[in-house]
């Protein structure tokens, strides 16, 4: 594979993955179509306020990788489970987590999904199967991994979907997860985010020139890597990934080929860092998931203005929402420093 | 009726039988756990008795495994994980530090990770640098680990019993020299906090604090040191994290002494959070400067002839003892072990390897 540099670059290959033969229809795409439009706003939203030096803690917006999010998503049930990484908003979003609780912890309110403790890296959610995230590269892969082989052990119908960024396949212990993923059996699709970079290193001098899931034959499991900015492409790879898994067949890895537009952290555009030219941004700028999706499926009739209109002024007034609670939300109690760092008797 | 003896191996094997058939969630995993050696017996037979399902090996691949474990231990499961070395554990610090010990935290307490982590200390017969290392004060400056290392068979299963019961993450520290030694040990399922000292004898004048094999090694001490009129408390800590603050300030209250003793390095090490919080809270009390008995700076040599050298014992525990009594009397030999050339084997009946 040549070095991926512009969207055109990313070639599509399988191993041992067949796409789902289910039709991509107008239901399922209009509501991915939704997602990705959701997330986009919010992280946009979240973007606008920063500076407002309220939310004070790293946040690493997704914006321009909105397709894996919603696209695998979609495919898991309410009793599928998550695990996710730093740049986490698009996965807890498309799993249906709560909105309120995500904005309440980026303010660092009592409110918030991990009561002010954890902030924009630490999300959770466990009544969405939203299993927690955590920014040292790869490291929530083997937990996930463990939720498996805990819901093959009980016989639960359950599977783990893993989100991670190319980065975090340079980590042994991914390696290692997949290792025991694929040895033991267990339900799980791994969902590399391939970005291109990691922080401001580009994948080039970091992996050499093979798709990152031409990794996951070595460990004895199928794979496949998509055009990430194609909601349908990542759709049909990760349907056969979640119902192998459910059939427990084994764990997939998926990679999509995708592109981040704001800085590694925060809420800027960062071409003046020099590390990404601004040609090669453009480029994958004009190959924008949602704006892509938006045209295909106006054209095959899916939506119309009127409803894509709908579906921003509902995602608009959740956000002033979301927004209004977290700023009206009190902070932690200082009572709350020393709570929970050990369990109390359960 | 004489109490039943066990071996501290037999201990824990017991409290891990016991563990997995009390209940179901209960997962023993390991490089080895159900090979021909058994963990140095601590887990023979348990994967015949309970299955290959619950009593696994796993891949060589410390990292990954416990962060498995920490995900099954996330859905209800309680994995006892085991490293023949702790020095191979090392290659899971990651999922110790960054995520286990935090999870409840980090996410306002809506997780558990009820995981017990079992390590075991090497030391002698050349162990050496990568085979013998004492790191417990690396996990014990964590917050939200518990950190345990019993000295006695009998603690050794009341606390794996209640490290298995417990929701948060707990280090469990076995030292490989303790692993022969016998006590009594009551039957059937019981459970002794994870956290408190323990008074193993009672004296007046100094307080020898110690923790895993340095307590066999205090209590020898204390016996020379009563030889020559001086009346020594040894107090096994049992827990290096929490310190059991209340029973070493009611003990150093009473003595004004204290010497603490750790098989781990001196530099910020348990010795040193011993005198350090004792000193703090107790200064009033202190006749005399509180002194460590503890590793020095050095990375564990191989060679017997190095490793003699290296390992402080009964004997250093008792001359600093004297030193915080000011006095210099000369102790008695300790008896000694006909035709024994090296000090490398906790006794003589031990050959290698192991």
């Amino acid at each position: 594979m040549n070095r991926i540099r512009q969207p055109r670059d990313v070639e599509p290959r399988f191993f041992g993955l067949a796409p789902t033969q289910a039709s991509f229809e107008g239901a399922v795409a209009t509501a991915m179509f939704r997602e990705m439009l959701r997330i986009r706003r919010v992280e946009e939203r979240i973007g606008e306020r920063y500076a407002e030096q309220e939310m004070r803690c790293p946040t690493h917006l997704c914006i321009g990788q909105e397709a894996p999010s919603a696209a695998v998503c979609a495919h898991l049930r309410p009793q599928d489970l998550v695990f996710s990484n730093h740049r986490s908003h698009g996965h807890y979003l498309a799993k249906g987590a709560n909105l309120n609780a995500m904005i309440a912890e980026l303010y660092g309110r009592a409110t918030g999904c991990a009561a002010g403790k954890g902030g924009s890296q630490h999300l959770i959610d466990l009544d969405a199967g939203f299993m927690g995230s955590a920014p040292i590269l790869a490291s929530t892969i083997s937990v996930g991994v463990g939720a498996a082989w805990a819901a093959k052990l009980d016989g639960r119908d359950e599977v783990s979907a893993i989100f991670f960024g190319d980065g975090a396949t340079e980590e042994g212990t991914f390696h290692e997860a997949m290792n025991y993923a694929s040895v033991a059996c267990l339900p799980v699709v791994f969902v590399c985010e391939n970005n291109l970079y990691s922080v401001h290193s580009e994948l080039d001098i970091r992996q050499p020139p093979r798709p990152v899931a031409a990794l996951a034959p070595a460990h004895g499991m199928r794979a496949a890597v998509v055009d990430g900015n194609d909601v349908e492409a990542v759709w049909k790879a990760a349907g056969t990934a979640v119902a192998h898994a459910i059939l427990g067949e084994g764990p997939t890895l998926i990679e999509c080929v995708t592109y981040r537009w704001r800085e590694h952290c925060g809420p800027n555009e960062d071409l003046n860092l020099g590390y990404r030219s601004i040609d090669e941004f453009s480029q994958w700028q004009q190959d924008d998931p949602l704006e892509r999706s938006r045209s295909a499926f106006l054209a095959a009739g899916w939506l119309n203005e009127n409803v894509i209109s709908t579906m921003e002024q509902e995602i608009s007034e959740e956000l002033d929402s979301a927004f209004d609670f977290a700023i009206q939300s009190p902070f932690p109690d200082p009572r709350e420093l020393a709570t929970h760092v050990f369990p109390d008797p359960s | 009726m004489t109490e039943r003896q066990l071996k501290y191996f037999e201990a824990i094997h017991e409290a891990t039988d016991l563990a997995l058939g009390a209940d179901e969630n209960v997962l023993l995993m390991g490089l080895g756990v159900p090979g021909p050696t058994g963990i140095f017996g601590t887990t023979s037979g348990l994967q015949d008795k309970y299955g290959a399902r619950r009593v696994i090996d796993i891949p060589s691949s410390e990292n990954a495994m416990t962060g498995v474990a920490l995900g099954a231990a996330t859905r209800g499961k309680r994995p006892i994980m085991v490293h023949m070395r702790l020095d191979f554990a090392v290659l899971s610090l990651e999922p110790i530090v960054n995520q286990a010990a935090k999870w409840h935290y980090m996410y306002g307490g809506r997780v558990r990770a009820p995981l017990v982590i079992r390590m075991i200390i090497g030391r002698g017969w050349g162990q050496g640098p990568q085979h013998s290392q004492s790191l417990q004060a690396w996990f014990a400056h964590v917050p939200g680990l518990k950190v345990v290392m019993p000295s006695r068979p009998c603690d050794a299963k009341g606390m794996l019993l209640s490290a298995v019961q417990d929701d948060a993450p707990v280090i469990f520290l076995e030292h490989r020299w303790l692993y022969n030694l016998e006590g009594p040990v009551p039957d059937g399922v019981y459970s002794t906090p994870l956290e408190g000292a323990s008074v193993l004898r009672e004296g007046s004048d100094v307080t020898l604090a110690a923790c895993s094999y340095m307590v066999i090694e205090a209590m020898r001490a204390a016996e020379t040191l009563a030889s020559v009129g001086i009346s020594a408390e040894v107090i096994d800590l049992r827990s290096v994290a929490p310190l059991d603050m209340a029973t070493l300030g009611k003990s150093v209250g009473r003595t004004g002494r204290l010497v603490a003793a750790d098989t781990g390095h001196a530099e910020c090490g348990v010795a040193s959070e011993v005198v350090a919080a004792v000193t703090e809270q107790c200064f009033a009390s202190l006749k005399a400067a509180p002194q460590r008995v503890a590793l020095p700076p050095i990375p564990s040599p191989t060679s017997p002839a190095l490793a003699d050298l290296y390992y402080p014992g009964a004997n250093e525990i008792a001359a600093k003892a004297l030193q915080t009594l000011g006095r210099n009397d000369v102790l008695p030999e300790p008896p000694s072990d006909p035709g024994r050339r090296w000090r490398d084997t906790p006794d003589p009946s031990f050959t290698g390897p192991y």
